[in-house]
């Protein structure tokens, strides 16, 4: 089911009879693998409104990412945002759409330095499980009328309802970039380093370790950025050389982290969240298995954990990952993986008893069915 | 403004009711002699006055809980308040409520540079958070007008904002978890020093959600380093309309400034005379700030300034020193109490997209000539967060009407234009009326679901946010 307007999603919800399996671009399998009808938002596309002054655009949620960002081009701006394109890592084909982005709360690098995609998403028009056509937020800046909502929708997984449009806040592109490179840290050393500029006043806007090379972006004006670089590279001369990667290829260097390209041949991925100082203890306890490769982004705070060798293998380190994840605070999702090791892992990180509660029971209320993508954040 | 009739059950149980509460709180914790009580008896808001039953002034996470067990057991509707700093009447008792103070809930748990967070007690002033990391050069980035007074409990509940969040971003953007205490007394932990949620994004709703769905008493912070400077450019215009365009333009050419305030002739007028700030007698007044080593300022502001230069101001007034950029910014600061001293005001917090800020600006002075009160607008122009100030004379009998039929009015607007009713001051008792205008009944029933969740017997700041009619099956259900 393909419905091309928000009445019919509504109707096509409403009439549902069994579980519905709600996709946008469907370049992106991930989370428990969910049975039902196919149910896609690809009909609902274009732009309804962009206004570079007001740095707002609003669109319908399967408008595809490269149609809005091609209108942003024009106008010189983006998503400051930077929301990962998963058809590297996960071999996929089809066409990333907003809604697919907001759906997961995708966010790039820049998630350090301006927020995720759920910071810059405004306004939501969403149809929940008995087909009520419900809006939140707005297309302004700042707005605590009523419930945030916006927030809940976005990394929701259309669990909550199927989103048919929504509104952005966009930001204009800087005018060049540079990047810091260190090479041959530790994972200790590279953490401590991507703080020490993290937590200077030189707005660092990306700060990723990737095959043994430690990154920070730089953006802005010409002369700032060489300014800062300047001051970065005494800020961290105990770390060693400090080489630097100018505006193109740092911009295609960032596509490439932000993509997580460097696991592409890696059957299987997990992705942890925790805060960065926790990084290299998570690292250590990896540490000798040759199976195991990672990556950090957000300065240390999101590592990517690509794993070699077979689904049992991998099982026991991801579950190893969830157990580090709870007792240090955070949280470890299994991002890539066959569809058998899906569905007997927890793809998501099991939630604290009240927390798991009161989220199952918002399920209940914006779906009292059980029928939208049911299971899929278990 | 309508309030629910206080449950007569509940008040002619006063004494034992404190005698409960009394029991489970340390000894001066429970505040309920009549004279005691009337410091709890409004907000900010003070049109509306009520003298609550009690308040109680926990100092531990613990001590929460078991006041709210007491509270949830004897069904008895309790009223969470920061520092009462609400514009919106957000901690506005009824006669039969518990409010739940968090003053003593003021300490700093712990800080981490390298991670870039810090973990404090709910009831600590937001300058006081960034008092406890200054010293290494950080900061709380969110800073509204009353940071010296307000309570982080009270900018988590209101999703407050600030001046310079249109490059920061407010409360919601800036929290990274917190602790909080349900209805029932469970204690939970939601999010933390990482990023993100692993499941359903909570932090986010119950961030801005006005007291209703819990009690935060613990919260880990984002900060940030300091930038190595800050300077202001002022710049003055004959025209308002001439103004809000000079706003999109500074917006679209890519400088991002961290704040763009404006102020009408009115507020000039006022602020000029209370502060003497030396502003310049115009209609429309801009104060645009940028961040960043000096190179990087002069750089900035030249940008800034040729795009003003375009509009023709009848100023343009750089600062070139921290003692000229006090100057620029004191009138600002100051115009809410140069306002309150030549008036009455009731400040309105509307938000609209940019680009209908000379409609909206037009259509108020349209407003003020149809009733007959004066409008000052001093805002936040940067995101389109309206503050008109409508003048009355609180000791006019009908003036507080009409002043709020006008604001009604207003606020209306600004939702037709594409905007909203409150952008950082929050909905309370003062837009909760209005809701309808801006939301259908499915969008209000999605919105009361996740109250019904968090709350189920509508015992927690109840009669506000939702219109009293809309929210009234579910509160007397509680009953």
């Amino acid at each position: 089911m393909t419905p091309t307007t928000e009445a019919e999603l509504a109707d096509v919800i409403k009439a549902a009879t069994g579980p519905l399996q709600v996709k946008g671009g469907a370049t992106r399998d991930i989370g428990k693998p969910v049975d039902g009808e196919l149910l896609r938002t690809t009909g609902l596309s274009g732009i309804t409104l962009y206004e570079p002054g007001a740095l707002t655009l609003v669109a319908q949620a399967g408008t595809p990412i490269a149609t809005i960002e091609a209108a942003l081009d024009a106008e010189n701006q983006r998503f400051a945002f930077e929301p990962m394109d998963h058809r590297v890592l996960l071999g996929t084909s089809g066409t990333p759409t907003i809604g697919g982005v907001v759906a997961a709360n995708v966010s790039g690098a820049r998630r350090i330095a301006v927020g995720a995609c759920r910071d810059h998403l405004l306004g939501v028009r969403f149809v929940d499980g008995q087909g009520n056509i419900v809006k939140n937020g707005g297309r302004v800046m700042k707005n605590v009328t009523g419930y945030d909502l916006v927030k809940l929708m976005a990394g929701s997984y259309g669990t909550l309802g199927v989103l048919s449009e929504v509104s952005m806040k966009v930001l204009p592109k800087p005018e060049t970039s540079m990047t810091l490179r260190l090479d041959d840290l530790s994972i200790g050393d590279s953490v401590a380093a991507m703080s020490a500029a993290l937590g200077s006043a030189y707005e660092i806007s990306g700060a990723a370790m990737v095959s043994g090379a430690t990154y920070l972006r730089l953006e802005g004006f010409d002369a700032s950025v060489a300014y800062r670089a300047d001051q970065l590279s005494t800020l961290l001369a105990q770390y060693g050389a400090i080489g630097r990667v100018a505006h193109a290829p740092s911009t295609k260097l960032w596509r490439n982290i932000k993509n997580v390209e460097v696991f592409k041949d890696h059957p299987t991925v997990t992705r942890v969240s925790v805060q960065p100082s926790v990084a290299p203890k998570v690292a250590n306890a990896l540490e000798g298995n040759a199976n195991v490769d990672v990556a950090l982004d957000w300065g240390g705070g999101l590592m990517w954990v690509g794993l070699r060798g077979d689904d049992a293998k991998a099982t026991t380190i991801h579950q190893q990952l969830q157990q580090i994840a709870k007792r240090e605070g955070g949280h470890a999702t299994l991002f890539k993986a066959s569809t058998s090791m899906r569905t007997s892992s927890s793809v998501f990180q099991p939630e604290a008893a009240t927390v798991a509660t009161l989220s199952a029971a918002l399920r209940a209320k914006f779906d009292p069915r059980n029928i939208l993508n049911t299971g899929l954040m278990s | 403004m309508q309030m629910p009739t206080p449950n007569p059950a509940i008040l002619s149980r006063k004494g034992q009711i404190i005698e409960r509460l009394q029991g489970v709180l340390p000894k001066g914790a429970v505040i309920h002699t009549e004279s005691e009580v009337r410091a709890y008896e409004c907000d900010a808001l003070t049109a509306y006055k009520c003298p609550p039953l009690c308040a109680i002034l926990p100092a531990s996470t613990e001590e929460v809980s078991a006041a709210l067990k007491v509270c949830n057991e004897l069904n008895i509707p309790v009223v969470p308040r920061g520092s009462g700093t609400s514009l919106a009447g957000g901690a506005l008792p009824t006669a039969d409520c518990v409010i739940l103070g968090t003053a003593r809930l003021n300490g700093v748990l712990e800080t981490n540079y390298p991670d870039r967070y810090i973990r404090v007690q709910s009831g600590r002033t937001n300058l006081s958070v960034t008092g406890a990391v200054e010293e290494n050069g950080f900061f709380y980035a969110p800073d509204p007008s009353s940071q010296l007074a307000c309570a982080i409990a009270g900018n988590i509940a209101m999703n407050s904002g600030g001046a310079h969040c249109l490059k920061y971003g407010v409360t919601t953007n800036n929290l990274l978890g917190v602790k909080m205490v349900l209805m029932d007394g469970t204690i939970t932990d939601i999010g933390g020093a990482h990023l993100d949620a692993a499941g359903l994004d909570l932090l986010g709703l119950i961030c801005g959600s006005e007291g209703q769905l819990g009690v935060v008493t613990e919260a880990t912070l984002r900060i940030l380093h300091k930038p190595e400077g800050a300077r202001p450019v002022l710049m003055g215009f004959d025209d308002t309309e001439v103004a809000g365009a000079c706003v999109s333009d500074i917006i679209k050419a890519g400088v991002l400034p961290v704040a763009i305030e404006f102020m009408d002739r009115l507020c000039i007028e006022a602020t000029d005379a209370f502060s003497n700030a030396g502003y310049p007698m115009c209609e429309a007044l801009l104060i645009v700030e940028v961040e960043g080593s000096e190179a990087e300022i002069d750089h900035q502001l030249s940008l800034i300034n040729e795009i003003a230069r375009r509009h023709n101001p009848v100023e343009l007034r750089e600062s070139k020193s921290a003692e000229e950029s006090a100057a620029i910014w004191l009138g600002r600061k100051s115009a809410f109490g140069a306002m309150g001293q030549i008036n009455d005001y009731m400040c309105l917090d509307g938000t609209i997209p940019v680009s209908a800020l000379p409609l909206v600006l037009r259509k108020t002075k349209e407003l003020s000539e149809k009733y007959g009160l004066k409008v000052g607008n001093v805002f936040h122009a940067g995101d389109g967060n309206m503050h008109p100030l409508i003048l009355f004379d609180a000791n006019k009998p009908g003036d507080l009407e009409l002043c709020e039929a006008m604001g009604a009015e207003v606020l209306k607007l600004c939702v037709d234009v594409g905007g909203c009713l409150t952008g950082e001051h929050g909905v309370g008792v003062e837009k909760r009326d209005l809701m309808k205008h801006q939301f259908t009944t499915n969008d209000l029933e999605a919105q009361m679901a996740v109250k019904d969740v968090f709350d189920p017997a509508w015992l927690l700041n109840p009669a506000k946010v939702f219109p009293l009619d809309t929210s009234e099956a579910r509160r007397v259900a509680a009953e």
